[in-house]
């Protein structure tokens, strides 16, 4: 988030967005907390027509009804009444009047917003208070009514009770960010008494954003579906290559993690977000954890579209938006695999895409600290989106929309490496054989004594890839083991690669290379053949697509003379 | 620190503060730097506190005559 003087500076900038009005008054000073907000409204292409009240004019500019709030008419009136100023009120009222302070309090707030409502047609945004205790009572604060921290929390109460009838009426939950960052961090003690300022330069820019955030909510700005990839989001491991019982989901260990992240978008989907799916799987694979693991918080009927297929996620998120008829800029794309969240952010700018911190544990409350699901209304219509959805959307099939990501590719400049094995990579490469189970044409395993043997064997020709682009190293991600069948003649033993760098070129690198290898030891025919397993659907046809011979039997021939290279954007290093 | 260095990152951090490459020195007043008002005051407060990891007193931050003197309170502050 940027800090309080970018906030500033963008203040003082031109905004060509949509045109949006507010007035601030508050019972303490506010020129910081408007340019904050003004500032704020940049970065979210709000262009923000601000007027900032003296402090301390509450009463008189509501009452009088020449005054600079009425003559603003304002879409919106920011109102901040301070807990350090209502501490002062409070310190004022006579003991025997303090059980009933907070109704006092919440009928002067009422006739604030009355004033306002009679002279102009404004949605009035009001700040609820920071739970301060003020270390009279201590926590036994909590069991006196006339204690400031009895009537305060009250205050926040009845002031959310008022407001769930009034409608033009929407809280900023000061309280929740005091929560989340603490006093010591809100109020800087020497703005307070210098400047008569309760909010920190640090503070500022998260106020400013709450503010904005119910701005945008009320003025229709809302996200409405969430897109979730699978592997590694949703649970931990690889569905595909770990099996039903080796993803983590659950009470045990990680898996905690993973289970309360479903459970928050379950809670979304309650409230009529709708959820879809997303993944780069087969789909039976896809499903089986929905289907057949006890553990999994969230259902396949939770899930409004599921998309489960091998086409980059710009495309399939373009048929998900097609299929629910929403906006690009209402979705949110949550995916642990930086490059689906590069290609997505790259291809279609208007969609949400949080990055997601690496470790799962953090990945709820980073989330959560987004606030990306501000709304400005609730109705019983909500709880039943996801069927209303899943009913129109019956069994229309995915037609796949490709969208050209070509320049993407081109701008990822990604480099790869091809080597024969050699000794610092055995452990890695038997590892692959071991684990690698969907793009993987005959599924052998190794051990890393047999892939040593294999190296030092001169009927084999043996090559590793590596991939890296500029936003990292993927490492070693693709093994061939081609062996010598007479001396015009190889057979592609081994062909696996890691599903994470599919779709960007990678397979067609490795093709080539595998001809280009065959052509100088003198080779004239490459044959492959694809063994089915319950698991390697997808590569099934791969080697006709990328330019072999199809002779039936899942068995193909390239001739090495004749073969003409597969396009690739990636470079050899 | 020495004094002519902590006058030294006073300037380093008005300059960033107000946008701007000009010079400083222990005479310079608050109506000499274009921007500097009684707001823009809190910010210097801030970054100043923030720059030398130090806390101005309630009773000091209003009461600098000049650049100078708030660089012989940092320096107090620095210890």
């Amino acid at each position: 988030m940027s800090d309080f003087r970018t906030l500033q500076k963008n203040s003082r900038k031109e905004c060509d967005g949509a045109k949006v009005s507010v007035c601030i008054m508050g019972d303490v000073a506010t020129q910081f907390l408007a340019q904050a907000v003004k500032g704020y409204g940049y970065e979210c292409n709000l262009n923000l027509n601000i007027t900032d009240i003296d402090y301390n004019q509450i009463d008189m500019q509501t009452m009088d009804a020449d005054s600079e709030l009425y003559e603003s008419k304002s879409d919106y009136v920011l109102i901040y009444m301070s807990a350090e100023k209502l501490y002062e009120k409070f310190c004022h009222t006579d003991i025997s009047l303090r059980d009933k302070f907070a109704e006092m309090q919440v009928e002067y707030i009422k006739e604030v917003h009355n004033r306002i409502n009679s002279n102009v047609n404004s949605k009035i945004l009001q700040f609820n208070f920071i739970e301060i205790n003020d270390g009279v009572f201590g926590s036994y604060s909590n069991k006196v009514p006339v204690s400031f921290v009895f009537q305060i929390k009250k205050l926040n109460y009845l002031l959310n009770e008022y407001t769930v009838t009034a409608k033009n009426v929407f809280i900023i939950d000061l309280s929740s960010l005091a929560v989340k960052y603490g006093y010591d961090f809100i109020l800087n003690e020497k703005y307070f008494y210098s400047a008569k300022m309760a909010l920190s330069i640090e503070i500022l820019p998260h106020v400013a954003k709450s503010v904005i955030d119910v701005i945008k909510a009320v003025s229709g700005s809302i996200k409405k579906c969430v897109i979730l990839d699978l592997d590694n989001t949703l649970w931990g491991g690889v569905i595909g290559d770990d099996g039903l019982g080796g993803i983590q989901i659950g009470e045990l260990g990680a898996g905690h993690a993973f289970s309360d992240f479903q459970a928050y978008f379950l809670e979304l989907k309650k409230r009529g977000i709708i959820l879809a799916v997303c993944s780069k799987n087969n789909e039976d694979t896809a499903k089986e954890p929905f289907n057949s693991h006890p553990e999994m918080v969230l259902k396949l009927s939770d899930i409004a579209v599921f998309v489960a297929n091998w086409e980059d996620k710009a495309s399939n998120i373009k048929y998900i938006k097609e299929t629910l008829n929403l906006g690009y800029d209402s979705f949110v794309f949550i995916d642990d695999n930086p490059f689906e969240r590069n290609l997505v952010k790259s291809v279609l700018p208007d969609v949400t895409v949080p990055d997601m911190p690496e470790d799962p544990a953090l990945y709820l409350s980073y989330i959560r600290s987004l606030n990306l699901f501000e709304t400005a209304s609730y109705s019983s219509e909500d709880i039943s989106r996801t069927e209303q959805y899943q009913a129109e959307i019956g069994r229309k099939s995915l037609e796949a929309s490709y969208s050209n990501i070509d320049d993407y590719l081109q701008s990822l400049e990604m480099q790869a490496e091809a080597k024969a094995f050699d000794e610092f990579h055995y452990s890695r490469i038997a590892q692959l054989t071991q684990r690698s189970n969907q793009f993987n044409l005959r599924t052998i395993r190794y051990t890393e004594a047999d892939i040593e043997k294999i190296s030092k064997d001169d009927n084999y020709l043996t090559i590793y890839f590596t991939l890296k682009d500029k936003f990292g190293d993927h490492g070693l991600i693709s093994v061939v083991i081609m062996k010598k069948v007479d001396n015009e003649t190889l057979f592609i033993d081994t062909w696996l690669m890691s599903c994470r760098v599919l779709k960007r070129g990678m397979e067609e690198f490795i093709v080539n290379k595998m001809i280009d290898i065959a052509k100088k030891n003198g080779y004239k025919t490459v044959q492959g053949e694809y063994i089915k397993t319950p698991k390697n659907a997808m590569v099934e046809k791969i080697y006709s697509k990328l330019g072999f011979h199809d002779n039936g039997d899942n068995s193909y021939t390239a001739d090495v003379n004749a073969f003409i290279n597969n396009k690739t954007l990636i470079k050899e290093i | 620190m020495t004094k002519s260095e902590v006058m030294e990152k006073i300037k380093e951090i008005l300059n960033d503060l107000f946008d701007d490459d000009f010079d400083v020195t222990e005479s310079t007043v608050a109506d000499d730097i274009d921007g500097w008002d009684s707001l823009a005051h809190l910010q210097v407060i801030s970054a100043m506190e923030s720059g030398f990891n130090i806390h101005f007193t309630l009773g000091e931050i209003n009461n600098f005559a000049n650049v100078g003197e708030m660089a012989d309170s940092i320096l107090k502050h620095l210890g």
